[in-house]
């Protein structure tokens, strides 16, 4: 098992040596640059600024000097944007942000989901069952970004209850909408694939089984179905969290958190390179982790796979 | 601009009266009202800033925290007249090339070090050394100052710059050319002093608001990149008994129509209006809503740079296409924010300039319509031969209703058919810029508030010029104002020769629309610039 993680993480390394160089090469065939502006910078100005940058060098060089700054010093390079910010703060400053509201979002949405499809299931066919798949389809129909102006209407302008946006560190009244808005459809998903793998689940075998040697449905359901019941939602959950944690972009713009989803973006449209490529590797490296971990959860939920 | 004893006297006794012991009494010192216990305005703010560093801050919003953390030579007042900052008046040669600024000697940094000519001599060096990699350098080669271009290009130091410190509380300029209006330069952020020390000591994080050191009347607090950053008063400004707004904060909110919701229900003072809502929300707030004129323009430019679409080397199709846009439709139906029609590229409210009178602007719609149609037919289209060309603006929900009302009316009056494209911010720059386009969407805010910053667009030789039009009359016009007392007539004949060649097609002048909580005052409305300052807002009890 040791082994297997080591290995994991060896490969890791070569593909997110991979994705930097793909991701620069496509950041340079992207028109215009990092210092295009409506006011042409005048040619002295703009070779000042280059050389201040290294961007006057050649781009094998540009990408080399990146990679030992990475390795050596852990430097993620400076923003051509925000000039007094360097990539590591900007991602010291708002990945916590993104991590919160994301984690946070991410229990509820499991909890709510995994909760919702076993009632589901349970009740198969009954108006209980209705009520939950009608209520993961109407969340799952309602993006996000028409939810939150929504949520900011009834709750800051009708109500008066919760602040319109902003994070002041993270207060549990800032935290509230950000987290509705965005687990909502994560749970309506996990709802909805929890539901179908327990239906699949209480027809087996093994349940029979459980039920034909008189054991208590509650012991059944909590005992011998949901482990199995997970296996799916697990392989959606992993991706999902990565996803939540860094997908965030919507959350960012309607709710003013400051999280790293709205750096990302604007740092392509910008053209800032360094941040664009900072929060690549970042999500890259996420990614890659939780799908090792999603891996070993496997080998927990079935006995059948070893490593 | 010179600036006479008698105005400097009067500012001096104003700033005087307002620091009157009245204030603690919760009373406004000059005008009486009384003042609520609250001292705080928060703003919405569409994006980050760039930086808060005066020689490297590039966008307005970081221009505006910069006018109140930092003080220039010179401020503006309510109506963007000139008036006193660390500077208290300053003589000029008879050439106008030599400046000399005297500083007041009660000028404090806030960490209490006096500000000196010294710091206006760093500032400005720093602004164009190589090293400060500045994208504002440009503006140090604007203001003409002995030596910048050198410097910029690194071939002489930065200490060669023709600025110098005569003593502590004198500040000499050398100028290349004669600039009669060089004063009204120094409001500029980027002619602000910096405090070398601080500079040196912290690098490019000098601006953090635990190192930050700066002179205005406000300090930087908090900062919190892409959600909040917060000033208070500086209570080491020399005038800081004069101002009464004790907080102000600005939050980042993308969405404008998010920031509205938020503006009624009380979590902002001050917000933008959405295209289209001016009207409903004026009607509904009429002491809150307002529109005002802001200096920028709105237009299309043809390419005539020769790899454009071979039609419009046609001056009848340029013109026919110019008259057939009814402007009243687009600002009074598409954007309701109370624009003005633009007939002219200069905005008429530009400081010195008088609108002059081009045939266009005095006809009604129906007469525009039937030339423009006697004028395609002329140059040989019409319903069985149409014009057809590309039309190309930069991705927003706003210039793509504008595209798409213009190439109707083409459509309609003219059977001209364009075809719309848009490209995201940096690929259109990049477009229009290698002009590889038909006719595209262009737009400009003025840098002063002077005829020049517009029609220096259609110099042959800006590089801001992406239509490439060419005329060596206006150049020459333009190369005249440069040094000239009288421009009006230079600036008339300008914009005659653009009424007649129509390189672009002016659509609208820009109108700033916001929402202003009632009971903020203060706010400089007839400052076209819209510099404010906030130490001259207040808040007064309702």
């Amino acid at each position: 098992m040791l082994n297997y993680v080591i290995r994991r993480l060896l490969v890791a390394v070569p593909t997110l040596l991979i994705l930097i160089i793909i991701c620069f090469y496509l950041m340079q065939t992207a028109p215009g640059g990092p210092f295009t502006s409506e006011r042409p910078l005048p040619p002295q100005v703009l070779a000042n600024i280059e050389a201040k940058y290294g961007l006057d060098q050649p781009h094998y060089k540009q990408l080399y000097n990146y990679v030992v700054g990475i390795v050596t010093q852990f430097d993620f390079g400076p923003s051509y944007q925000y000039k007094d910010r360097s990539v590591n703060d900007i991602i010291a400053q708002g990945f916590p942000v993104t991590l919160t509201y994301g984690f946070i979002s991410f229990v509820v949405a499991t909890i709510v989901g995994v909760s919702l499809g076993v009632v589901a299931a349970i009740r198969h066919n009954t108006a209980l069952d209705y009520i939950a798949v009608g209520a993961t389809f109407s969340a799952q129909a309602l993006p996000n970004f028409v939810m939150a102006p929504i949520l900011i209407y009834v709750f800051t302008l009708k109500l008066g209850l919760l602040p319109g946006g902003g994070w002041n560190g993270g207060q549990w009244q800032y935290l509230i909408m950000p987290v509705i808005a965005l687990s909502t459809s994560f749970f309506a998903s996990v709802a909805r694939i929890t539901r179908s793998s327990m239906l699949e689940v209480l027809n087996s075998n093994f349940i029979r089984t459980a039920r034909a040697k008189g054991l208590p449905e509650t012991t059944i359901i909590w005992r011998h179905a949901l482990k199995p019941t997970l296996m799916p939602v697990v392989s959606y959950l992993g991706p999902a969290f990565v996803g939540m944690i860094t997908g965030s972009v919507v959350i960012d713009i309607y709710f003013s958190t400051g999280g790293i989803g709205r750096f990302y973006v604007n740092s392509a449209l910008n053209r800032d390179y360094a941040v664009m490529l900072g929060l690549t590797i970042l999500y890259g490296g996420l990614t890659v982790l939780f799908n090792l971990l999603t891996d070993l959860l496997y080998a927990w939920l079935d006995p059948k796979i070893r490593y | 601009m010179k600036m006479t004893s008698k105005t400097l006297v009067g500012a001096l006794l104003a700033t005087t009266m307002m620091a009157s012991p009245l204030l603690a009494a919760g009373m406004h010192p000059s005008t009486g009202e009384a003042l609520a216990d609250d001292q705080s305005f928060t703003y919405r703010l569409l994006d980050e800033h760039s930086s808060v560093d005066p020689q490297i801050v590039e966008d307005t919003s970081g221009a505006d925290i910069v006018r109140d953390l930092f003080e220039g030579l010179y401020n503006q007042d309510a109506a963007g007249n000139l008036v006193p900052g660390v500077a208290l008046s300053h003589t000029t040669n008879e050439a106008k090339d030599v400046y000399t600024f005297t500083l007041r000697d009660n000028a404090k940094w806030s960490n209490g070090d006096a500000v000196t000519a010294g710091d206006f001599v760093y500032g400005w060096r720093r602004l164009l050394d190589p090293a400060t990699a500045s994208p504002y350098a440009w503006f140090g080669e604007l203001m003409s100052i002995e030596g910048a271009s050198a410097v910029l290009a690194g071939e002489a130091d930065p200490s060669t710059l023709g600025v110098s410190a005569v003593d502590d509380h004198t500040l000499e300029v050398k100028l290349t050319a004669s600039l009669p209006y060089f004063a009204l330069m120094t409001t500029h952020g980027s002619t602000f002093p910096t405090h070398q020390a601080t500079v040196e000591a912290h690098g490019d994080k000098w601006t953090a608001p635990e190192n930050i050191v700066s002179n205005g009347a406000y300090v930087l607090t908090e900062h919190v990149p892409s959600e909040r950053s917060v000033r208070e008063r500086n209570p080491m400004y020399w005038n800081n008994d004069a101002t009464i707004l004790e907080t102000i904060t600005s939050l980042v909110i993308n969405d404008e129509n998010v920031a509205l919701t938020r503006y009624l229900a009380g979590e902002l003072d001050k917000t933008e209006v959405p295209a289209g809502q001016y009207p409903k929300l004026n009607a509904e707030y009429p002491n809150q809503a307002h529109s005002n004129p802001r200096l920028c323009n709105y237009y299309y430019t043809f390419n005539m740079s020769g790899n454009g679409n071979p039609a419009f080397d046609d001056v009848r199709v340029r013109e026919a296409l110019s008259l057939a846009v009814d402007r009243s439709v687009i600002t009074d139906a598409v954007l309701q924010g109370g624009q003005f029609q633009a007939y002219t590229f200069t905005p008429g409210l530009t400081a010195g300039f008088v609108t002059p009178d081009v045939p266009s602007a005095s006809m009604t719609q129906a007469e525009r319509d039937a030339k423009a149609m006697e004028l395609m037919a002329e140059a040989g289209y019409g319903k069985d031969n149409p014009l057809k060309f590309d039309m190309l603006y930069n991705t927003s929900e706003g210039h793509k209703k504008i595209a798409i009302a213009m190439s109707q009316m083409w459509k309609q009056k003219l059977g001209a058919e364009a075809v719309l494209a848009n490209q995201e911010w940096k690929t259109f720059l990049e477009t229009r810029g290698n002009q590889d386009f038909e006719l595209a969407r262009g737009a400009w805010c003025g840098d002063y508030n002077e005829a020049s910053t517009f029609l220096d667009l259609l110099d042959s030789g800006s590089g801001y010029n992406d239509g490439k039009f060419n005329s060596a009359r206006v150049d020459e016009l333009l190369m005249m104002a440069k040094t000239s007392d009288d421009t009006q007539p230079l600036y008339t004949e300008i914009e005659q020769i653009i009424a007649n060649e129509i390189p672009v097609i002016p659509v609208y002048h820009y109108t700033r629309v916001m929402m202003l909580q009632e009971d903020v005052k203060g706010w400089p409305f007839e400052n076209i610039e819209q510099n404010v300052y906030s130490k001259d807002l207040y808040v007064v009890a309702e």
